[in-house]
């Protein structure tokens, strides 16, 4: 489903991605680690096409097309979805009346009809249960004083309705509490599907016990530096990184 | 005499000669203004003595006064000898005689606002007798407020039959030696709207849509006049959101609203004027003059404004918190785009006890526009327990654009409470890109996040407009971004 071959890419004239491979099949579930600063967001935000994140050698292929020509609006709603590492907050514009616009683009590319407001009400509502998502949520703007645990639970509700088939998650994990930990893992574990591809970038083992990754890869200095299996992480989380460092700059 | 280029001393000569009404039609006075002008402007409506003696006093007084230097606008020199400051209504005849003569770009627009089809011949001036509908709408609403006893109708239909409202009321809020353009108003105004509200008694309607049929041509110098009497309460929107072309390049509005005890009067704005082409060509000189006296206990005026429009806008609807317990607001978007210039604010002066005022200010600029906040919020000695918030947020888009706040605060009452907030932000191109990222077209996104950041105005505006406000922001803003 998706190939990343040599990618380079560069922000603000500084490279960071030096090289970057990576292949991913759909219906796999992918884990990308890393230490600080190695690149993680910065493969996620070149992926879903962010300004300002220059590619300057490689290729990106997405359903056997360059997905590096395509306008990020475009590619959302060829299906590929970013849940935001730091989701930003958008005054005044309402959760509910973001989504149902997000949902509407992406099903009119599809060529399928747009949802009237019952049919996104009742959909919306049964996968707010899925998230343990107070309904209050959808009148609220987008994010906005929402506690960090929440803007990550938002994400992944947006991912649940959007139905993407590329999912790019980055550090979702990051400051939820262990209940909310199970509650956003069992609603991802209900969205993988054999059509569906998920990437997970995470600093914690813990969260691979609830979402079981198919691979485990960790990036260092803008590349992939080694792939493994579950197992990986739990060496990693043994080790730390330097060991793969030395190994890398051999 | 010479029949080419007559004086104004002929015209009047030629006037007195003949009477004033038979020569009411069709005529425009030569540009410049004296006094002559003013007399002259005065014997055309027909005018009580008060009224011309008003004018003249003003006139004297604008003599001695020089333009303001201050608002953060520049513009070339007005020659005010230069304007024609009297003409006659011009014969609709002259306008298309049906929407197929209307300029198509214009009519995509009013689609654009969702503008109702039967208003958007009159709004683009097909003769109205060619559109029956409205004549009957208008005369329909008219039927219902004379039941409720509320007077609405032209400024000059009120000097004729309600003399005396007038001389109580009028410049009573906005004296005649107010600023350089009221004062110039006051000498030469040529027409506007007269709103008067009995006692206890509620508006039937909002003063809107009515309003949008019949004052499309209201002219450069209006001056409007809205009392509200014990205990009634009225909402009156001026303007419209459909682009206004005029031919006037100077406007210098006065508007008085006058709450006596526990009246409310709600006041909405949707201006629209021609901003001028990218370049900053033509395009319209707004200079305004509003302001509201709530001068009884237990009174409240409210000003809500959304301002697209003009190529220069100086503007600063205020309120004057005399009566006890007495609420002042102001909501206002401003936007400018390309090379408009806006300098709007408010002025909130408490003087009775307890008053409480409330200032929501949102400027938005774009392309290479600059937009500035100017606020004044006084207290005065004795306003105990007085209390002003003011919030004051500055959306950038793009990086040639300026925001500019000037808040000013004078407190002399040591019970007094004043809270300022102000923010700039710039579109985030995080939410920009966050939009997007959930498969929003570019344009979409912008709109979505400006009338988020605008939303604490939209919701004080009538409903239907606040629709139209909003599509009239996304208009716009059209190419803002990108
Ligand atoms: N706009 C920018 N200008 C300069 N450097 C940047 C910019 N954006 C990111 N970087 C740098 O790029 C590097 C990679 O950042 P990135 O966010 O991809 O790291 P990460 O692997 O996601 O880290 P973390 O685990 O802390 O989230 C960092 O050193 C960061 O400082
Ligand atoms: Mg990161």
């Amino acid at each position: 489903m998706l190939k990343v071959t040599n990618l380079h890419a560069r922000v603000d004239d500084k490279a960071i991605l030096t090289g970057l491979d990576l292949e991913i099949g759909a219906g796999e579930v992918h884990a990308i680690m890393g230490p600080n600063g190695s690149g993680k967001s910065t493969l996620a935000n070149v992926l879903a096409g962010r300004d300002g994140y220059e590619v300057t050698e490689g290729t990106v292929e997405y359903d056997g097309q360059d997905l590096l020509a395509l306008a990020p609006e475009e590619r959302a709603r060829r299906g590929v979805f970013l849940a935001f590492q730091y989701p930003v907050e958008i005054p005044g514009v309402n959760n509910a009346y973001l989504l149902k616009a997000a949902l509407n683009a992406i099903r009119a590319h599809r060529g399928e009809p747009e949802l009237d407001a019952f049919e996104f009400l009742a959909l919306v509502k049964e996968r707010m249960e899925l998230m343990h998502m107070d309904e209050s949520f959808l009148n609220r703007g987008v994010n906005e004083g929402f506690s960090g645990g929440e803007k990550k639970r938002n994400e992944i509700l947006q991912m649940a309705i959007l139905e993407p088939r590329l999912a790019v998650l980055d550090e979702t994990d990051s400051g939820l509490d262990i209940d909310a930990l199970k509650v956003v893992a069992a609603g991802v574990n209900s969205l993988r599907d054999p059509e569906r591809a998920i990437v997970m970038v995470t600093h914690y083992q813990r969260l691979l016990d609830y979402i079981e990754p198919d691979y485990v890869h960790v990036l260092s200095g803008g590349r992939i530096v080694k792939t493994g299996d579950r197992t990986l992480a739990l060496e990693l989380e043994d080790r730390g990184y330097d060991w793969l460092r030395e190994a890398a700059s051999v | 005499m010479s029949t080419r280029s007559p004086d104004v001393q002929d015209l009047i000569a030629k006037k007195y000669k003949h009477g004033f009404v038979t020569d009411i039609d069709a005529d425009t006075v030569p540009p410049g203004l004296n006094e002559d002008v003013v007399r002259l402007i005065s014997a055309k409506k027909c005018e009580p003595a008060f009224l011309l003696e008003w004018r003249l006093k003003a006139y004297r007084h604008w003599l001695n006064m020089t333009e303001p230097q201050w608002a953060h606008v520049h513009h070339a020199p007005i020659d005010y000898q230069s304007i024609s400051y009297y003409s006659a209504p011009k014969s609709r005849d002259d306008g298309p005689k049906s929407l197929d003569e209307v300029d198509p770009k214009l009519l995509e627009t009013y689609e654009k606002l969702g503008i109702p089809l039967h208003e958007r011949a009159i709004l683009a001036g097909v003769a109205v007798d060619a559109v029956f509908d409205s004549v009957s709408v208008a005369t329909t609403f008219k039927e219902k407020l004379s039941e409720a006893g509320v007077i609405f109708c032209s400024f000059s239909e009120a000097v004729k039959n309600h003399p005396d409202l007038v001389e109580a009321y009028l410049g009573s809020v906005v004296p005649y030696s107010d600023n350089f353009f009221a004062t110039l108003n006051s000498a030469v105004f040529s027409d506007g709207s007269f709103v008067y509200v009995p006692k206890g008694v509620r508006c039937p309607m909002e003063l809107s849509t009515y309003f949008r049929i019949n004052a499309a041509n209201t002219g450069q110098f209006e001056r409007t006049l809205i009392v509200a009497e014990e205990g009634s309460h009225v909402s009156y929107l001026e303007g419209c959101t459909a682009p206004m072309r005029d031919e006037n390049q100077l406007h210098a509005a006065v508007v008085e609203l006058v709450a006596l005890e526990g009246a409310q009067i709600k006041y909405s704005t949707v201006q629209n004027w021609y901003p001028g082409d990218e370049n900053g060509v033509g395009g319209i000189y707004n200079f305004v003059t509003k302001r509201g006296d709530c001068r009884g206990d237990n009174s409240k005026i409210s000003w809500t404004q959304v301002e697209t429009g003009s190529a220069i806008t100086w503007k600063y609807p205020s309120c004057i918190l005399r009566g006890h317990n007495s609420v002042g607001e102001f909501y206002s978007v401003a936007v400018a785009n390309n090379c408009q210039q806006a300098d709007t604010g408010t002025k909130m002066i408490h003087i009775g006890r307890n008053t409480r005022s409330t200032v929501v200010s949102k400027g938005i600029s774009a392309g290479r526009a600059q937009n500035a906040y100017r606020g004044l919020v006084k207290v005065l000695p004795g306003a105990e327990a007085a209390r002003n918030y003011t919030q004051c947020d500055s959306l950038l888009m793009g990086d040639k654009c300026g925001a500019h706040t000037f808040p000013y605060v004078e407190v002399k009452e040591p019970t007094a409470q004043v809270e300022h907030e102000a923010t700039t932000s710039k579109i985030g191109e995080d939410q920009l890109f966050y939009c997007l990222q959930r498969g929003l077209s570019e344009e979409d996104a912008v709109n979505m996040i400006v009338n988020g950041f605008c939303k604490e105005v939209f919701r004080e505006l009538p409903m239907e407009f606040a629709v139209e406000a909003q599509n009239l922001l996304s208009v716009s803003l059209e190419g803002a971004i990108g």
